[in-house]
């Protein structure tokens, strides 16, 4: 489920590393369903440099609101229009049409050190198990 | 019964009421392109606009009408003779800047109100100026900080919080300027003892807690807490959101409290609904009472006056806070005096638990324990099945109860809240029991019913991710 091809943070963002040490970023299948229906999108707009682990916008469901952490520093290059018209995308396809931000890494080795898809199942396998307690 | 809106049976040239003729010369109507050629209002009869009105008016739940287990959180059951009470013409036709001679029955009551709510808080003074709990909250950060500044201890930027906390807490602090930290809670519902003496330094202002917690659970380390906060300098303020659970019982100046913000309209039993009028004093430690938002109400010579504290923190608004709210909360705490304030906590309590142990075979409970004023379940069992819990508080509406809140607090999966509080019979608790009980039937045996609920509702189920997503707020 969720893609061998990107890295995971614990507040369950991904990041899918591109040629030239450029990254799509988004949130995980579990945050989506986690959050719920989700209605709003305030994201960073193109050139705002983000710090790792620092947050870079916010998630609206019905439910809550919640902050979006980048990953890894960098600069945004793109946003997701779409994802902002539209933000249905991050529910129903959150590593494809969903994705939000695409950077252009300070560190190009800063991905590595976060969770590869193994690791993140095991993580997110862990937590649905507590239920959130 | 289809209800239609006053737009969709408007009928061109219809009126409701009939004008006289004009006896006046009329006079000159500005320039055309200043006038709209359509105002879009509704043409209806009189006959047709009471009706249409009184139907709406049929459409209304609320806990005159039945079982509300939202509890003291949003509104619990107001006592009729309080309106008696803050209807007297010497409350009503007061004016706040008549002469002070003229309004000294008012001022009492002020007076004594200050005095009753420091008494139950155990602390040495209170505030009636906020007009609303988190008017409250801003205040005592606003004295936290004052009070920090007054003595040149200016590092202090962070004001910690539990993952409990209600939202308003870090909104609070960061409105102050202060960085709000998040502190876990450990698998008990308590504050994780270990993350406080790891975070609790000299860069700390105060540690904001809610007790009860939001998880309506006593946290026992309540004096390890208050010590490791004030040993670095910090102070711990209090959020009394969940005071229902302790009147009589429980003091927070005892507790280590440095300053805590009532709600009058939720413990006190005040009418808020439709978001106001709200009130939510503040009662402080000694070393807190010089920065007292002002006024405060005094006594000198035998006469009520208005004073302000030396160091004030400055009035919240224009005259002195909710009057006619404080008159109900006066009239609640005094006709139940005392002993009958402690009998609100225990029945508040008793009857809480007793949903707990009647629902915890169908729901699953993460923190089984006993619980103080409300209980918090868990959809996750039924989660399972694919039912979430908005579906269970949609089914509770064919049931004819008022859904409980759900999705809060944040740190439990899937949250269903219940506060029966202490008005609540039996009966009316059994009756709410077996139609919880239905509904876990339901998931298992007919999810259907309850991924469409609600049906027997003048409205069924609003697309709410599309209304929020596109909003209109105009017809």
């Amino acid at each position: 489920m969720n893609p061998k091809e990107c890295k995971y943070t614990s507040e369950h963002e991904w990041i899918c590393p591109e040629s030239g040490d450029k990254g799509k970023i988004g949130i995980t299948n579990y945050a989506q369903s986690q959050l719920g229906d989700i209605v709003f999108l305030d994201l960073p707009t193109s050139g705002t440099q983000v710090e790792k682990s620092q947050k870079m916008g916010e998630i609206e469901s019905l439910k809550a609101v919640s902050g979006l952490f980048a990953p890894v520093s960098g600069q945004v290059l793109e946003v997701n229009q779409t994802a902002i018209d539209e933000p249905n995308l991050v529910n129903e396809d959150p590593y494809g049409d969903g994705w939000l931000v695409r950077l252009e890494l300070s560190q190009p080795s800063e991905p590595e050190a976060l969770m590869n898809s193994d690791e993140y199942n095991k993580f997110e396998a862990k937590l649905s198990q507590e239920g959130s307690k | 019964m289809e209800h239609k809106s006053l737009p969709s049976i408007s009928q061109p040239d219809k009126i409701g009421c009939s004008l006289p003729p004009l006896e006046v010369p009329p006079s000159k109507l500005p320039p055309k392109e200043l006038l709209r050629q359509e105002l879009g209002l509704p043409e209806v009869s009189e006959g047709e606009l009471v009706r249409y009105f009184t139907s709406l008016s049929k459409f209304n739940y609320g806990v005159d009408t039945g079982f509300y287990p939202l509890g003291s959180c949003t509104m619990k059951y107001n006592p009729k003779w309080h309106e008696e009470v803050a209807k007297l013409p010497g409350f009503t036709s007061v004016h706040p800047y008549q002469p002070i001679d003229s309004v000294q029955g008012a001022l009492r009551l002020m007076s004594e109100l200050q005095e009753l709510l420091t008494e139950i808080t155990g602390m040495a003074a209170t505030s009636l100026a906020p007009m609303a709990g988190s008017q409250g909250e801003l205040a005592n950060i606003l004295m936290v900080k004052a009070y920090h500044q007054s003595r040149g201890d200016k590092i202090r930027q962070k004001i910690l919080l539990p993952d409990s906390a209600h939202g308003t807490n870090p909104a609070t602090s960061a409105m102050c300027g202060f960085k709000a930290v998040t502190i876990p809670s450990n698998d008990k519902g308590n504050l994780d003892i270990k993350s406080l003496k790891s975070m609790m330094n000299e860069e700390v202002a105060a540690l904001a807690l809610t007790i009860p917690t939001t998880l309506a659970l006593f946290d026992p380390q309540i004096a390890e807490i208050s010590q490791l906060v004030h040993e670095r300098g910090g102070l711990l303020f209090g959020d009394g959101a969940n005071l229902n659970s302790l009147l009589g019982r429980v003091k927070f100046g005892d507790l280590g409290f440095d300053c805590v913000q009532l709600n009058l309209h939720k413990t006190f039993s005040t009418p808020h609904g439709g978001g106001g009028p709200g009130s939510g004093p503040v009662c402080v430690k000694p070393i807190l009472t010089d920065f007292l938002p002002s006024p405060s109400v005094t006594k000198n010579r035998g006469k009520y006056i208005f004073t302000s504290s030396t160091k004030t923190i400055g009035s919240l608004g224009a005259a002195y806070g909710n009057f006619g709210v404080m008159i109900k909360a006066y009239a609640y705490i005094r006709s139940l005096g005392a002993e009958g304030l402690k009998e609100v906590s225990e029945n508040a309590v008793i009857n809480a638990n007793y949903l707990k142990e009647k629902l915890k075979a169908y729901y699953y409970l993460p923190y089984d324990r006993t619980c103080l004023h409300e209980v918090v379940f868990s959809g996750k069992r039924q989660k399972a099945k694919g039912i979430r819990t908005l579906d269970i508080a949609k089914r509770l509406l064919d049931y004819g109860f008022h859904p409980p809140t759900i999705y809060f607090p944040l740190v439990v999966e899937e949250a269903i809240m219940i506060e029966p509080t202490e008005t609540e019979s039996k009966e009316t608790l059994d009756a709410f029991i077996d139609a919880m009980k239905k509904i876990a039937k339901e998931a298992e045996e007919n999810p259907e019913i309850l991924h469409t609920a609600p049906h027997n509702t003048p409205i069924r189920r609003l697309d709410e991710a599309t209304a929020a997503r596109k909003l209109d707020l105009r017809w």
